[in-house]
């Protein structure tokens, strides 16, 4: 049960274009996410990754197929997910702990001003920012804006983390940061979280599974890659990991010319249904991929 | 020698400008001293515009004289024709405030719907379209025949006025509340009433006091006309009286006040949209 916590079935979107025939940006796309599981998509813009985590999140809804969250179709946004943004989409006129007790007192709106404030405050505190609750995002550097994000995200207790290339508007230094924090924080409370990017070492750091998409219009999900580096990696070795490069790789080969061909050299056994799962590194790149072997992933 | 700060040369620069003004006007309507010949009789009759060649016009010093006299009593009321400036100034702010209320509450809800529904806003739009640049003293005939009272024409030709550009700015301000906001609010599961007050009032707040702002300054343009229309009462009553009364004087003093009062206006809603403006 656990592996389908997150199923996406069959799903298929497609805008209006100028010539007045639909551009379908992706269809037929399935995936499942297990509870707990840290999964990331990349592919390049305009991949339709960010529409997928749309659909998720329930801001947009799929023209084909459904999408079902602990056994439910998700009919539109809820509170069981929560959405960081990758432009942090804080509110300017509330303080950082205003933020995030907006989203508290939506969660919970029995709570009482005190309890909401009380809760916010905890989440503040949890990506270091106690310090700073009373400043308004204007007087916050980005980074900790995004911290606030990633606080009001978190606040809410969600079932499921959405990401949407929250980091990608940072230096560096701040995104290491960042995922150090998120990292530490989705693995000591056994968050399931989807993330989009396109940084590849972001991947590889915080994800378990790393789904490839391919180009749009009509990408589609070309295999997922088990993260074969240790699950108490630090930053600071990861890099001397046997698996390191041969993941690293393989991720970029994917990025820099997979991706496009992809489409046009697809396998003759492949299944969008169950895409296949690779492990760079292992002795066996790509191991078939039975049903049973997805659950006991 | 430090440079002084920028108000303070300012502030020189207009005190000079201030007082060149005040000599310029002085000298222009001092008595230029050559008097036509008359029997003094007929002198006394003409008064001094004629035997001396004073200008009609009042100096500075008359009108300084006079002004210092209405802040005196500015509440004084000898019947109609003949009320402190004060009572006058009472009578236009309190019909100004009654019709441009009466707009804010008609406006900032109707723009809400308009700014919310893209329907409301399509089907609504060819009205405002039509409404909007029609001189708001063009209603005054229409308001009189069917209100049948003049102090209220006035009022509602005021709201007539105040009532286009809060309309549209807060449709304006409603629409273009970021994108990313909303769906902060829509992934919150944040119902459609406290969306609005919690999301979209304060985001478009700045927009709609900027709407508010230009509002008040049409209505303190137009309250002068319609008072001069309806008659009775008020600032632009009192400026015709005086006209009527040919005491320019008086006059000149209606203008000043007309003039600081819609400065202080302005000023007071600055200040409130200063107060709602978030920075980003």
């Amino acid at each position: 049960m656990s592996n389908r916590f997150i199923s996406i079935e069959g799903i298929a979107r497609r805008f209006p274009s100028a010539q007045g025939k639909g551009v379908t940006i992706f269809e037929d796309l399935w995936l499942t996410v297990g509870r707990g599981e840290f999964v990331c998509v990349i592919g390049h813009s305009g991949c339709g990754k960010s529409t997928v985590l749309n659909v998720l999140s329930g801001l947009d809804k799929p023209d084909e197929g459904v999408v079902l969250i602990d056994e439910k179709e998700i009919t539109g946004p809820g509170l069981d997910r929560a959405v960081i943004f990758q432009s942090h989409a804080l509110l300017p006129w509330k303080t950082a702990l205003g933020n995030v007790a907006y989203a508290v007192s939506s969660r919970w709106p029995d709570l009482s001003r005190s309890e909401v404030n009380e809760r916010a405050m905890r989440a503040i505190q949890l990506v270091g920012l106690g310090h700073a609750a009373d400043r308004k995002p204007a007087e916050l550097s980005g980074g900790m804006k995004q911290r606030v994000g990633i606080a009001r995200a978190l606040s809410i207790d969600p079932k499921i983390l959405l990401m949407d290339e929250p980091f990608s508007a940072l230096d560096a230094l701040t995104r290491g940061t960042l995922q150090d924090e998120v990292r530490r924080i989705c693995r000591s409370t056994g968050q399931t979280v989807f993330m989009i990017t396109h940084d590849v070492d972001e991947a590889m750091y915080l994800a378990d599974k790393i789904v490839l998409m391919t180009n749009g219009p009509q990408a589609m999900i070309a295999e997922i890659v088990q993260n074969p580096l240790p699950v108490d990696r630090k930053r600071e070795d990861v890099h001397r990991h046997d698996a390191f490069y041969p993941l690293r790789n393989h991720l970029i080969d994917f990025l820099v010319t997979r991706s496009g061909t992809f489409k046009n050299d697809v396998p003759a056994n492949f299944d969008r249904k169950r895409p296949p799962v690779v492990v760079p590194g292992a002795p066996t790149s790509v191991i078939p991929f039975p049903r049973e072997q997805l659950a006991s992933a | 020698m430090p440079q002084a700060s920028l108000s303070l040369r300012a502030f020189v620069v207009s005190a000079f400008i201030f007082v060149v003004f005040v000599l310029v006007w002085h000298m222009a309507t001092r008595g230029a001293g050559t008097g036509i010949a008359m029997d003094p009789e007929y002198a006394k009759l003409m008064g001094t515009t004629a035997t001396q060649g004073k200008s009609a016009m009042p100096g500075p010093l008359d009108v300084g004289a006079k002004l210092i006299e209405h802040l005196a009593h500015p509440f004084y009321d000898r019947g109609p024709n003949d009320k402190g400036l004060g009572i006058q100034l009472a009578f236009s702010m309190a019909r100004v405030a009654a019709g441009y209320g009466l707009a804010v509450l008609f406006a900032i809800p109707l723009g809400f719907l308009i700014g919310m529904s893209p329907l409301m806003s399509r089907a609504l739009d060819p009205f405002i379209q039509v409404m909007k640049p029609v001189s708001p003293l063009a209603w005054m005939p229409l308001a009189l025949y069917t209100i049948k009272d003049s102090s209220l024409s006035a009022i509602f030709v005021i709201f007539i006025c105040s009532l286009w550009p809060m309309l549209v700015n807060t449709a304006f301000g409603v629409m273009s509340v970021r994108k990313e906001w909303l769906n902060v609010a829509k992934t919150l599961e944040v119902g459609a009433w406290r969306r609005a007050w919690t999301v979209i009032l304060p985001a478009a707040a700045p927009t709609i006091f900027t709407g508010m702002r230009i509002s008040i300054g049409i209505a303190w343009l137009v309250i002068v006309a319609a008072e001069m229309l309806v008659g009775g009462t008020g600032i632009g009553y009192f400026v015709w009286n005086e006209w009527n009364n040919l005491s320019i004087t008086n006059v000149i003093i209606a203008i000043l006040t007309i003039g600081v009062v819609g400065m202080l206006l302005d000023q007071l809603l600055a200040r409130a949209a200063r107060a709602v403006t978030f920075p980003e």
